[in-house]
């Protein structure tokens, strides 16, 4: 099955389907809900919709999953948004007293996109992507969630596929879904290596000190630079990516002609990069002022670029896990951490994937389960099967569930230690 | 340990115990005692000369300088404010105890905060005054009260043991610029969340781990001075919403009026001998008399015959506190501005209104006040095409550089002036401009406003301009003002 097979134009008729049996509603209360520790948490949380026609709703909010499901099921959304937990009902907004309606939390978030690497990736541009080019997010994924576990504590971080050309994280922690704009910034900032625009050539200055986050950071990106940058990306093969390379290097002019030198006859793109390499060290051990331009290649190369304003906000609304992305018709789905080198964009299941496989014969097991149902059914009760076992979808539902399990569990923990405080018994 | 050894001295009962068990405050709580009316106001009128000399130094020195700590070390034990933890171990010979100087500060702080939260001006200068002041008696404290004032004040920001500092070495030491392997050894470093030290991660200026920033002790303070600034704030803006009620007890009311008014101090509004300054004279004044940011709208007004609002403002206001009449005020702008796109007809109808208004002819007729200096300086910034503000906190040091050489500052003077300029000390580069320009080594005095500026030099010279006398506004009942004021005038004749 390949995405050959989707076609936005059958979206209408993929995404009732969809919402009726494949959206995991259940996990996905569980996981807005929080234990149900903050009051009203799920109620106040805002969502939003882009419907058929790009119609676009605002300050959708849900009583119960069992609402969140009949609304799905009713308005069938091309995208579903996840915004802020507000200090009153958001569909009740217009009601509230000016000034008094508050975005008071939300998870930390990120959003890594392809078309920010733009200029350092020569095979593919804009919405594209590629195996080659999508070690870029491995990279970014690997760096962003050690500096969160490490640096910052966070325990719960949920990366998700966004469905084309990038990935978000969630942090879902208590600590982080009471962050302030102030703090979210200042955590942003703490991330950010690479900085600005078209205008600017030499977009990383390192100087020193060097700080602990981007030796750690460098470490990750020297166990991919040479088959990413030097092998796949080519930086240093062609005479357009070498010039790109040249200038980013110190304006030295008896510097530069000594390597264009020697890259006359030495063409093989990891002894050119060594030599590049071996050129900064020395000039560290001369001159007074740190020269870390090897290491200013390798991040503005590699380093994750993030934006910003994406994670300031408190009440900023991202697009949603388990969404599912029009243009692609692929599923907003999970990623796995420990296969992550693995994960291959290309293998995200698409609507229209997980809906044929919906299709296929049933097994004996699952007819057993299906005659109970239809009892049940009978009986006056409404029952949805989670028929998402059966399709591609299934492994990472699981994985949302693991997820969920861990911050279940973290939650008990919490509420242990507190009683233990105050010696309850 | 010193705390348990003052147990033996203390007088009060066992929860004021606990209130001044430490020399040094946050203000937490308000005094929940009674006191008499001239304690009430004694202890307001020396904590409003403590932070006037607060102001004064923070001026004139930099504020960590030993200079400045001398200073304000023989002014806290002028007015009897607790200042030194020492001052714990023997018991005064005379005066009054460790106990009783305590209990002033902490109820005179909170008897100026309902003096100063009023307004958005009053505020800040008060929780300046007042950040300064603590800022002064946190460095004074030695490293093992620093805990305790932490813990006291449900901060809960640890030192890290040794072993921790010796694993922590290499880390703690590429974190930070200013952090070396001796003074890892040597100083205390502290743990604190990450949200309580934004800056300081935002700029990867220290090393995070596990959600907790590492501080050398020196960064400490900054921490500590921005919570208690936050602190603060929120309790001024607090007192404020309660504030009707303790005005309308009249014997509070007109103490609390006039020390809110005697903050600005010479307000230089009403003056004795008005019309000293004859229009011809304004053009030579400004070269001799006036500050930079004066003469700066002077010749800008010169040059274009016409100025924006900010600086109609700012420079009438002055021209007003340096004794111009109003009708003298309105013929130099007349004159001027006719000679530029605006005729006599247009003036009138327009212009003139605003400069009748700047004296009180017009509207609700306030009275308004020439623009000290922190007014200047920080606020209605100059945008393109504006002449107004503090040419030293505004102007580009280029630019600055440039109109200083054409006033002929000598080339020493102009990198002491941009020096000071580069650590923020605007009035002081000022104060320079002022000693340069009239050949003198020390101005002798503490400049915080243009018209106090053109006064001292009016004096220096001999001109007309010095002898104008200055008097602080009153409103209030006229009884009890002359019981209290005669404290506060003498004490600000002396500026």
């Amino acid at each position: 099955m390949t995405t050959a097979d989707y076609d936005q134009a059958s979206l209408p008729d993929l995404l009732p389907l969809y919402y009726r049996r494949l959206f995991p509603f259940s996990q996905y209360h569980r996981w807005l809900n929080y234990g149900g520790v903050t009051k009203n948490y799920f109620q106040n949380r805002e969502f939003s919709f882009t419907l058929k026609d790009d119609i676009y709703v605002r300050y959708q909010s849900f009583s119960t999953q069992n609402e969140l499901e009949k609304e799905m099921q009713k308005m069938n959304p091309y995208k579903i948004d996840i915004g802020a937990v507000y200090s009153h009902r958001p569909n009740q907004h217009n009601t509230v007293k000016s000034g008094s309606f508050q975005a008071l939390e939300k998870e930390l978030v990120f959003d890594i996109d392809m078309t920010d690497y733009d200029d350092v990736r020569s095979c593919c541009s804009g919405a594209d992507i590629c195996p080659k080019c999508w070690t870029l997010m491995t990279i970014a994924i690997r760096i962003l969630d050690r500096a969160l576990r490490d640096d910052f504590g966070f325990r719960h971080c949920l990366w998700v596929y966004s469905g084309r050309r990038g990935v978000h994280c969630w942090v879902c922690d208590e600590a982080a879904r009471k962050l302030s704009v102030a703090a979210r910034s200042a955590v942003a900032e703490y991330l950010s290596l690479v900085k600005g625009g078209d205008e600017t050539v030499r977009k990383v200055v390192l100087s020193d000190p060097i700080h602990p986050f981007i030796t750690e950071s460098l470490t990750v990106v020297e166990n991919y630079f040479s088959q990413y940058a030097l092998l796949g990306q080519d930086i240093l093969g062609s005479k357009e990516a070498v010039d790109k390379v040249l200038a980013l290097l110190p304006e030295d002019i008896l510097f530069l002609c000594k390597l264009l030198q020697y890259f006359q006859t030495e063409k093989n793109p990891e002894k050119r990069w060594d030599t590049i390499r071996s050129m900064a060290q020395d000039k560290r051990m001369t001159a007074k002022k740190g020269h870390y331009f090897e290491m200013e290649i390798m991040l503005q190369y590699c380093y994750p670029r993030l934006d910003v304003n994406v994670s300031k906000g408190v009440n900023h609304l991202l697009k949603s896990p388990f969404s599912v992305h029009p243009k692609t018709g692929r599923i907003s789905v999970p990623i796995d951490l420990r296969e992550l080198d693995r994960f291959d964009p290309f293998e995200v299941p698409t609507i229209s994937l997980i809906c044929e496989e919906l299709d296929q014969p049933k097994t004996e097991e699952e007819q057993d389960d299906n005659m109970e149902n239809e009892n049940k059914k009978e009986a006056g009760e409404r029952r949805k099967m989670r028929d998402y076992k059966r399709t591609s979808l299934a492994k990472y539902v699981k994985l949302f569930d693991n997820f969920l399990e861990e911050m279940a569990h973290s939650r008990k923990g919490e509420v242990l230690k507190n009683s233990d405080l105050q010696k309850d018994f | 340990m010193q705390f348990y050894s003052r147990r033996k001295k203390l007088i009060g009962n066992s929860q004021t115990e606990q209130l001044y068990g430490h020399c040094l405050q946050f203000y937490g709580q308000p005094p929940i005692e009674n006191i008499s009316l001239s304690e009430f106001e004694t202890f307001a009128v020396d904590r409003l000369k403590l932070l006037k000399t607060v102001e004064n130094l923070g001026v004139s020195y930099v504020k960590t300088s030993e200079l400045y700590t001398k200073k304000l070390d023989a002014e806290f034990s002028n007015l009897n404010f607790p200042y030194k933890i020492e001052a714990d171990d023997w018991k005064p010979q005379t005066g009054p105890s460790e106990y009783e100087k305590r209990r002033k500060d902490h109820i005179s702080h909170f008897i100026l905060r309902l003096a100063y939260c009023q307004t958005e001006d009053l505020r800040r200068w008060f929780i300046q005054q007042e950040i300064d002041l603590f800022r002064y008696r946190f460095n004074d404290l030695p490293s093992k009260n620093i805990g305790q004032f932490l813990q006291y004040n449900n901060l809960h920001y640890h030192t890290i043991s040794i072993d921790e500092k010796k694993k922590l070495m290499d880390k703690l030491v590429t974190s930070s610029f200013a952090v070396s392997g001796s003074t890892v050894d040597g100083k205390d470093f502290y743990k604190v969340p990450f949200q309580d030290a934004l800056d300081l991660v935002r700029t990867r200026k220290v090393y995070l781990n596990g959600g907790y920033v590492y501080i050398p002790h020196q960064d400490i303070v900054t921490i500590v001075l921005n919570d208690f600034r936050t602190r603060l704030s929120k309790a001024l803006a607090l007192t404020a919403r309660s504030l009707p009620a303790v005005q309308s007890d009249e014997r509070l009311q007109p103490l609390l009026n006039h020390l809110s008014h005697a903050y600005v101090g010479q307000d230089y509004s009403i003056q004795k001998s008005i019309g000293k300054i004859s229009l011809e004279q304004i053009d030579p004044l400004s070269a001799k008399s006036y500050p930079l940011c004066m003469r700066q709208l002077h010749r800008g007004l010169r040059d274009s015959h016409h100025l924006r609002h900010g600086g109609r403002m700012q420079y009438g206001l002055f021209l007003k506190g340096i004794g111009l009449t109003l009708d003298q005020a309105l013929q130099f702008w007349r004159s001027e501005f006719v000679k530029g796109k605006v005729d006599a007809d247009k003036f009138d109808k327009a212009y003139a209104y605003s400069i009748r208004h700047m004296f009180g002819k017009e509207g609700k007729r306030t009275d308004y006040t020439p623009y000290s200096c922190m007014k200047v300086i920080l606020s209605n910034p100059p945008s393109q095409g504006d002449q107004h503000g503090c040419p030293f906190r505004h102007s580009d040091p280029e630019l600055l550089k440039q109109k200083l050489q054409s006033y002929k500052v000598s080339p020493s003077g102009i990198s002491q002036i941009l020096e000071l300029v580069k650590g923020m000390h605007y009035q002081l580069a000022c104060q320079k401009y002022f000693e340069l320009t009239h050949s003198i080594e020390d101005s002798g005095f503490s400049l915080n406003h243009p018209n106090q500026y053109f006064m001292e030099s009016q004096k220096l010279l001999g001109g007309p301009g010095a002898g104008v006398k200055v008097e602080v506004k009153r409103e209030d009942n006229p009884e009890v003002a002359a019981e209290i004021t005669e404290d506060l005038d003498s004490f600000f004749q002396d500026a």
